[in-house]
């Protein structure tokens, strides 16, 4: 330790903040936050707003008018299903080295299965929503698996399928969706009740929110994730797969059967979440008339959550909160795509990952030498 | 055939930006950046145009070459935030470019709000008007656009020097080029171009920006680098080809020979084409060799 000099308060810092991906993570969406505020103050709003805003999404306290509703929280957790959902999606992938941005369109895949199954499925309460979710499962990971496929036998890049498939499931729903008997061009007729994952406690607990059993949904996943990536030789010889290919082939994983299984499971996440937004969040089928984004912001919810259960699951509340604070804040005349852009620059930031540890290795370099020279 | 040299115009107006944004997107893999970021990039310059257009119409004769400059400069000048990410930083690619995608619906729809104080800008009353044979500009554009990087890639030194960059930077690194400044300007040529390319799209097909003005064009576009097998002829026939086939969507009510097909049909041609192709010649690699990976000085 001869070589030490004291730490300077910069050294210090660095080591903090990435003495962990978890706080990389947080100082990422601080900045993310810390730029968007300061972009509000530039063009002349009040960015009180927009805290006021969350805290109102968070705790459900108006602070303007002092008033408290329960609903607001039961909303943003709604909001946050879809996001939890496709970001455990780019998340699972993401652990077997696979760089998921299909999953917009595997949502799109389990959404238009879904609505398939909530028109013309058995009219039975439980039974029938259920087969609804397993249909979504099943189209989400074929849509995830054909990715899967191109990927291991004819080495197609991922992100090129996946953006190519993104397309052919949008157009392919909308087709399909306009075929249901008494469907328009924007939309098919309404549900049955028993299709809905309408749950009464819940809507209860929350003054009548939209929240509904794709909660319980949505814990049963990030569970799944955990145990499947965690704990199973499954899990163990797709992250082999995701770390080093060339030994996880050697160790006698078969590392073609890991990529189709990883993108089939991440389609079914993917699905999921069309499933829980169909069901849950509409009583009728759309004919949908732009991508819904989920897909795409699961990525920004992945990175931010370091592709773990747990991470994910919080950084999709996180955007959860954003998005559902949106026409809060639009009330209080901040343009509600201030969100849109603190995702944007969380994605952004998450590149500046390497740049913390590209500097953190130049100034061991820049010491080392110093040591030398002392020497 | 009659009827598609009757929609030549049409075509040629929905080709031209696809092309002009493909040409961007060689250029940038061709040097080694995988630039995912083309569909943002088009969005920034899309609305810069608008605003620049609508705002400057009355006052202004010069507004639409000003607002195609502009467009062209956002353009850029957004792409160096791929270009730092991805090249300085070693980024990946795929996230920086995932980044800027979803800054730019952000930032464009937050500015909107602030200058005009809804969710798009305001219409234009006239936008870039056709030329001879009812042809717009914008395909003359797109075709000096092409031919010039064509000559750059394929004639000048500075062609060859960003072909090896992609190929393999630490061989094209120990021959003297600088690859880090290589990519830098392959990347920023790419985000002009995407930029310009968003500018005729809005200028031509419709009267103001909105979220949804894009809608895959630039996605689009990456698809046709790839199908054109990172080739300037290759990815002037692709974009050709898609833009045709997104054209037929559009203006496929009036071809009474295939009014029984949906009219997804034709936009999911694209698409559709790029994948069966990447399945079909998928034992040849067709690719810059270090497209995707970050330069490492360090590295053998």
């Amino acid at each position: 330790m001869r070589n030490t000099r004291k730490a300077t308060v910069t050294d210090r810092f660095l080591d903090f903040i990435t003495q962990s991906e978890a706080m990389v993570s947080i100082v990422v969406v601080l900045l993310g936050f810390l730029v968007g505020t300061i972009l509000v103050i530039l063009v002349g709003r009040n960015p009180s707003g927009m805290y006021s805003a969350i805290t109102q999404v968070l705790t459900g306290w108006d602070l303007r008018r002092g008033t408290w509703n329960a609903r607001y929280i039961g909303e943003w957790l709604v909001m946050s299903l879809p996001l939890i959902l496709c970001g455990l999606s780019v998340a699972f992938a993401g652990r077997t080295g696979l760089f998921n941005i299909g999953a917009e369109g595997q949502y799109v895949a389990g959404l238009t299965a879904a609505q398939f199954v909530a028109i013309f499925g058995p009219q039975i309460p439980f039974l029938h929503w259920i087969l609804a979710i397993l249909a979504a499962l099943v189209v989400g990971a074929l849509w995830g698996g054909i990715v899967g496929i191109l990927k291991a036998k004819y080495s197609v890049s991922e992100v090129v399928a996946t953006i190519m498939l993104n397309y052919v499931a949008y157009f392919t729903s909308r087709v399909l969706t306009m075929m249901i008997p008494g469907a328009n061009t924007y939309r098919t007729p309404t549900y049955p009740q028993t299709a809905r994952l309408a749950s009464p406690f819940l809507e209860q607990l929350t003054n009548g929110s939209r929240l509904n059993y794709g909660l319980y949904l949505a814990l049963i996943s990030i569970l799944f994730f955990w145990i499947v990536i965690g704990k199973t030789r499954l899990g163990f010889s797709l992250r082999a797969t995701g770390l080093n290919k060339e030994a996880a082939r050697y160790a006698g994983i078969n590392v073609n059967a890991s990529i189709t299984t990883a993108m089939a499971i991440s389609g079914a996440f993917a699905g999921l979440a069309g499933a829980v937004v169909a069901l849950g969040s509409f009583n009728y089928g759309r004919v949908l008339g732009g991508l819904d984004g989920y897909g795409f912001d699961g990525i920004a919810v992945a990175l931010v959550g370091n592709s773990t259960a747990w991470g994910t699951a919080l950084s999709g509340l996180l955007f959860g909160m954003l998005k559902s604070a949106q026409p809060l804040m639009q009330s209080r005349q901040i343009p509600k795509e201030i969100t849109a852009i603190i995702m944007g620059l969380v994605v952004v930031f998450i590149s500046l990952r390497a740049g913390v540890r590209m500097l953190m290795e130049w100034r061991m370099k820049e010491q080392a030498k110093k040591g030398r020279v002392i020497e | 055939m009659n009827v598609l040299l009757q929609m030549l115009p049409s075509i040629l107006m929905i080709v031209s930006p696809i092309l002009i944004a493909a040409v961007g997107g060689l250029i940038s893999e061709r040097s080694g950046v995988a630039n995912i970021a083309l569909e943002g990039l088009m969005g920034i310059g899309a609305f810069m145009a608008a605003t620049t257009h609508v705002l400057l119409e009355q006052s202004f004769p010069y507004s639409i070459p000003l607002a195609l400059v502009l467009a062209t400069l956002a353009g850029a000048l957004f792409s160096v935030i791929h270009a730092f990410a991805s090249i300085t930083l070693r980024a990946d690619q795929i996230v920086s470019g995932t980044g800027i995608n979803l800054l730019s619906t952000g930032i464009t729809v937050f500015l909107c709000q602030i200058i005009f104080k809804q969710e798009r800008t305001e219409p234009f009353r006239l936008g870039m008007l056709p030329g001879w044979g009812g042809i717009y500009p914008t395909a003359w554009i797109a075709l000096v656009v092409l031919i010039l990087a064509w000559y750059m890639l394929y004639k000048r030194p500075f062609g060859l020097r960003l072909r090896a960059c992609g190929e393999h930077p630490q061989a094209a690194a120990s021959a003297g080029i600088n690859v880090e400044r290589t990519r830098y300007i392959a990347v920023i040529l790419s985000g002009a171009l995407a930029g310009l390319a968003g500018a005729c799209l809005v200028l031509t097909q419709t009267i103001q920006y909105t979220v949804y003005t894009i809608n895959g064009a630039g996605f689009i576009a990456l698809a046709a680098v790839s199908f054109g097998r990172w080739l300037p002829k290759g990815v002037l026939g692709s974009s050709l080809l898609f833009g045709t086939s997104v054209a037929l969507a559009i203006y496929m009510v009036n071809i009474p020979s295939l009014r029984f097909l949906p009219s997804e049909f034709f936009s999911v041609m694209p698409y559709l084409i790029t994948l069966i192709t990447l399945v079909i010649f998928s034992g040849k690699e067709y690719a810059p060799r270090a497209v995707g990976q970050p330069y490492d000085k360090g590295r053998s």
